[in-house]
C-alpha cells in the first residue's frame, strides 16, 4: 500500500512538472511580446508620419538601416529588438498608390520580408546574419520599385556565403555579416541615385 | 504528510481531468494539389526522406505516436505542428510567391545542413527520421536545384 502510495505520488509530481514547464514556455513567449512592443516605441516616435496606421518605404528603409547597424556593431539583442521594429514598419507599409502589378510585387516582397525580420527578432546572432542576407534582397527590391530620395550604397562580400549584398547610407564598408570580425569586407558594387 | 497526499492526490485529478480535453489532431488523408512533391514532382528516394523526416510537422497530415492519446502529450505536439506548419507547410507550395518558395528553400537548405532540422526532440523518438550525411547530401542537392530554377 506504502509502495503504491509513493509511486502514485511520483506521477502526480511527474505531471505537475510537466505541467509548470510547459506552463512557463508559454508564459516566455507572451511576455516577450509586450516587451519588444515596449522597446519599439521610442523608434516610432522619433520617425516622422508615423502617426497614422501605415507606414512608408522611407519608414521601412530607416528601420533597415537601424538593423545593419546594429549587425555591423555585433549588437545581437539591439539586433532582436530593431528586428520587431522593422518588421512592424514592414507590415503596415501602404502600397496603395501603386499600381496592379506594383502593389502584387511590394506585397510578396513585404510578406517575405517580414518573416525574416520576425526571425531576426527571435534568433542569435548568425541566424540573424542569414536572415538578413535575404532581407537585404527583398529591401533591394522594394526600392527598385518605391525608389527611394536618399544617396545609397548596394554593398557586396564575395565571402559571405557565396557572396551577399546589403544596402548602406555611407560609401565607407561596414560589414554586417561579420561586423568586427572583418568589419571592411566588401566594396560598392552600385550606386543608388 | 498530510499536505504531500493532498499535493499527490490533486496533481493525480488534475492528470485525469485534462485527459478530457480536446485536442486539434492534424489529420488530412487528402493530398492536395499544392503539395510540394506534386509541383515539383519529387524523385521517389528524396521524397521518401522528406515524408519521413519534415512531413509530420511540416505538412495536414501528421503520422502520431501512440503516447499522443496522453494528455499533456497531446498538447505539447499540437503546439509543435502548429508552429511547423506556420513555418512551412509543403502541401500549401503551390500557393507561396516564387520570392518566398526562394526564401523557404534557402532556410531549408541551411538548417539540413547545420543539422538544425529534423530537431533533436523529433529524432530523439523517430530515430528514422535523422538523414545520414549521404542522405542528406542528396536532398540538399535537390532543393538547390530547385532554388537556382524558380
Amino acid at each position: 500500500m506504502k509502495t503504491m502510495k509513493r509511486s502514485l505520488g511520483m506521477v502526480a509530481l511527474a505531471a505537475a512538472m510537466i505541467l509548470s514547464v510547459s506552463c512557463k514556455d508559454v508564459d516566455k513567449d507572451e511576455a516577450a511580446l509586450p516587451m519588444s512592443n515596449e522597446m519599439n516605441q521610442p523608434d516610432m516616435d522619433d520617425s516622422e508620419s508615423m502617426n497614422e496606421q501605415t507606414s512608408t518605404a522611407q519608414a521601412v528603409l530607416n528601420d533597415y538601416f537601424n538593423l545593419k547597424d546594429a549587425l555591423v556593431a555585433d549588437d545581437h539583442e539591439k539586433a532582436k529588438s530593431l528586428g520587431a521594429t522593422l518588421e512592424n514598419s514592414l507590415a503596415s507599409l501602404d502600397v496603395s498608390s501603386y499600381d496592379a502589378n506594383q502593389q502584387q510585387e511590394l506585397n510578396d516582397i513585404m510578406a517575405d520580408a517580414k518573416e525574416h525580420a520576425e526571425h531576426i527578432s527571435e534568433s542569435e546572432i548568425d541566424h540573424q546574419r542569414e536572415h538578413f542576407k535575404i532581407l537585404s534582397k527583398d529591401v533591394i527590391d522594394m526600392i527598385a520599385i518605391t525608389g527611394t530620395d536618399m544617396k545609397l550604397y548596394e554593398q557586396f562580400c564575395p565571402m559571405y556565403d557565396g557572396g551577399s549584398a546589403w544596402l548602406s547610407m555611407n560609401e565607407e564598408v561596414r560589414n554586417p555579416y561579420y561586423g568586427s570580425k572583418m568589419l571592411n569586407c566588401g566594396k560598392v558594387q552600385r550606386e543608388v541615385n | 504528510m498530510r499536505v504531500v497526499k493532498f499535493i499527490g492526490w490533486t496533481a493525480l485529478i488534475a492528470l485525469i481531468v485534462i485527459q478530457f480535453f480536446p485536442v486539434d489532431y492534424n489529420y488530412s488523408k487528402a493530398v492536395p494539389q499544392s503539395d510540394f512533391m506534386l509541383v515539383n514532382n519529387v524523385p521517389a528516394a528524396v521524397g521518401k526522406t522528406l515524408q519521413v523526416s519534415c512531413y509530420d510537422c511540416h505538412s495536414n497530415n501528421t503520422d502520431y505516436p501512440w503516447y499522443n492519446k496522453i494528455q499533456p502529450v497531446a498538447w505539447y505536439l499540437e503546439e509543435h505542428v502548429k508552429e511547423g506548419k506556420s513555418e512551412l507547410n509543403f502541401n500549401e507550395w503551390a500557393t507561396y510567391s516564387s520570392r518566398r518558395k526562394n526564401s523557404k528553400l534557402t532556410s531549408v537548405i541551411s538548417q539540413i545542413e547545420n543539422g538544425e532540422m529534423p530537431m533533436e526532440s523529433y529524432t530523439l523518438i523517430h530515430r528514422e527520421a535523422i538523414m545520414d550525411s549521404l542522405t542528406q547530401n542528396k536532398v540538399i542537392n535537390y532543393l538547390k536545384k530547385l532554388k537556382s530554377k524558380d
